[in-house]
């Protein structure tokens, strides 16, 4: 039997874990094993009504007053009573922040393999294998976890999957887990979530972005680029590392812990194409990337490649867009 | 309070990156290793934690690896204010967090650290597991991407990000392991005392052997496809740009 299991996101199925359905039902087929969706802790009701439509084999809620906020140690710890319980063969979630706060505990206390981030599986058989990024998205690399474990997890990555693919037709059973926690079982607190306060830039909207990223290689030659997106009439944004290093403020930042944009160019300078900055900026119309590596995985995405040295490139181009 | 902070020494990402003959790792013999980017924050925070404290509290680096790979990351972490370093030593290039989690809970154990700090994620594995993996094998508390600390009350409070500019704060008891994301702090450079003091400070070498029964193993490395129609443009500089500007005027239409 597969296991997914979704994810609370404010109220909602986050988008991941309906991806995780889809993924669960496609290993399923190809493997012949049933299904099963587990909603946990927070929202958990709210979570089964909006997964009622899913094919599943069973639904099944697993509630608790102590895991009705999110916390590694009561989720973990009531994942792993369920795994032992129903024995699941694979285990499926979306590689979101939650997982990788809590999933690795699972996989700990169980002595199973996790298999996180996973892009895409191949099968071998009847064994599915699964391919993950490697070196910072240079390589990939494929995995068999030990098939002689009982359990195995597994977390996708965005998009490797999607809810398009969901076979409907609802559960053919619905079922309680009988939760058993003890207030030494949970050791964290955890404070409601909240929002930096928003900040004037709405990249989003932006027409054109020039992003720059870490081949900058010092703030003196952020100007340059400056330069470049108002010859362009351009929003600028960067990658990550130029936010953490102060160079740039943390508004302009693209990828899965900045902003998700899809402008009609996105003109990216010295940004290698990890994809927790490509999550954010791949629905984009056209994309334009300047690397002086020719094997920079920006370049899988982008429809024009220029292949050189952004020092010289840069300062070029915005003279002629200047003329 | 006794901080372990594990540091990891991954090829630069100026380096070349090709698979061995044997499919399954890359050619090291043309890799410059550093300091993976998360570890060197974490670093960081444990020192700026220990100065704060004031109360001769301990920063012990940590790394597993080659000796080759890992001797810079022990130096630069005793340098830049780490009392000691431990350096497991270990030839393999092993890929099963759950095997490398181990090797580092065995030899941590004894220590008795209230505190393991780690970097969010590493450049090469890219598992993401290991902080929270060890912390749940010596049974600490557990929290992830920390974008800043407050120790409070015999407590540690960390601002955990979340996704899409959400934040979230949790706090834990001691013993905790936290690993941490980039950018929580400006981390320094080494200091020439401190390159110089370096030198005088412990270091501990284990001989780490892995488990034999990995979880999961890389089966074979390979290079991603294309997923686009991309159109290369090279060559020198004028012929670039000459062809960006017929581009971004004729093709996308961006300029008039
Ligand atoms: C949980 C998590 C969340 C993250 N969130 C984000 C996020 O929201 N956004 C984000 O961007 N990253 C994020 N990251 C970090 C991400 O993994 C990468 O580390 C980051 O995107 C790399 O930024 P970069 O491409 O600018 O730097 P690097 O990877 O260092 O790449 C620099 C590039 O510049 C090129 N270059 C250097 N010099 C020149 C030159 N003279 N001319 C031309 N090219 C040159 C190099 O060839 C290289 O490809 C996150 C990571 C994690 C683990
Ligand atoms: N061999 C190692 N030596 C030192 N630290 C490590 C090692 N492997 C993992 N780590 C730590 O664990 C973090 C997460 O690694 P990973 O789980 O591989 O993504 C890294 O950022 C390091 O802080």
């Amino acid at each position: 039997m597969i296991l997914v299991v979704l994810e609370n996101q404010r109220g909602n199925i986050h988008a991941f874990s309906k991806e995780a359905v889809a993924a669960g039902q496609s290993l399923g087929s190809k493997l012949g094993m049933d299904v099963s969706i587990l909603c946990l802790g927070e929202n958990a009701s709210s979570l089964k009504e909006q997964a009622n439509d899913y094919k599943s084999k069973s639904l099944i809620l697993a509630e608790h007053d102590m895991i009705s906020a999110y916390s590694a140690d009561g989720y973990s710890k009531v994942l792993s009573d369920v795994i032992k319980d129903v024995s699941p063969k694979y285990v499926i979630m979306g590689h979101s922040y939650m997982v990788r706060d809590f999933l690795p505990r699972v996989s700990a206390k169980l002595d199973i393999p996790f298999v996180s981030d996973i892009i895409s599986v191949t099968y071998d058989g009847d064994s599915p294998i699964f391919a993950r990024q490697v070196f910072n998205a240079k390589l990939a690399t494929n995995i068999q976890p030990d098939s002689s474990s009982n359990t195995t997890l597994l977390s996708f990555q965005s998009a490797a999957f999607s809810s398009d693919e969901i076979e409907l037709g609802g559960s053919d059973a619905v079922s309680v887990f009988e939760v058993s926690l003890n207030a030494e079982d949970i050791k964290s607190s955890s404070e409601p979530e909240f929002q930096e306060s928003a900040s004037g830039v709405d990249l989003t909207t932006a027409d054109v972005i020039v992003s720059v990223g870490r081949g900058i290689e010092s703030q003196d030659n952020i100007p340059m680029v400056e330069s470049l997106a108002k010859a362009m009439g351009a929003e600028i944004a960067s990658s990550r590392p130029v936010v953490d290093m102060g160079w740039l403020p943390s508004y302009r930042q693209v990828g899965s812990s900045g902003q998700s944009v899809s402008p009609n160019l996105y003109f990216s300078v010295g940004i290698s194409g990890a994809i927790q900055h490509v999550v954010g900026m791949k629905g984009s119309k056209n994309i334009i990337a300047i690397n002086k590596d020719e094997e920079a995985p920006i370049f899988e995405i982008a429809d024009y490649a220029v292949i050189g040295d952004l020092m010289e490139i840069v300062p070029k181009l915005t003279e002629e867009l200047q003329k | 309070m006794k901080i372990a902070v594990l540091t990891k020494a991954i090829p630069s990402y100026e380096s070349s990156i090709r698979i061995d003959s044997s499919s399954t790792w890359i050619d090291e013999s043309v890799v410059n290793f550093v300091v993976n980017e998360s570890d060197s924050y974490a670093l960081e925070e444990a020192l700026q934690i220990k100065e704060k404290l004031d109360n001769g509290s301990e920063v012990v680096v940590v790394t597993m690896g080659s000796q080759d790979n890992t001797s810079k990351v022990l130096k630069d972490g005793l340098a830049k204010g780490a009392d000691r370093a431990i350096f497991i030593q270990n030839e393999d290039s092993n890929t099963d967090p759950l095997s490398i989690a181990k090797l580092f809970s065995q030899n941590l154990k004894d220590e008795n650290f209230d505190l393991v700090f780690s970097g969010l994620q590493s450049d090469d594995l890219g598992s993401g597991q290991t902080g929270v993996l060890i912390g749940e094998l010596l049974g600490m508390s557990t929290a992830t991407l920390g974008i800043e600390t407050d120790i409070q009350d015999g407590k540690i409070k960390i601002k955990r990000e979340l996704e899409s500019g959400w934040f979230q704060w949790v706090t834990l008891p001691f013993p905790a392991s936290v690993s941490i994301q980039s950018g929580i702090n400006e981390p320094r450079y080494p200091s020439l005392k401190g390159i110089m003091g370096a030198k005088r400070k412990e270091s501990k070498v284990i001989d780490g052997q892995l488990s034999d029964d990995p979880k999961q193993n890389f089966i074979n490395l390979f290079v991603p496809k294309t997923e686009k129609a991309t159109e290369k443009i090279e060559g020198d500089v004028d012929g670039i740009v000459a062809k960006l500007m017929d581009i971004l005027k004729n093709k996308l239409r961006v300029i008039s």
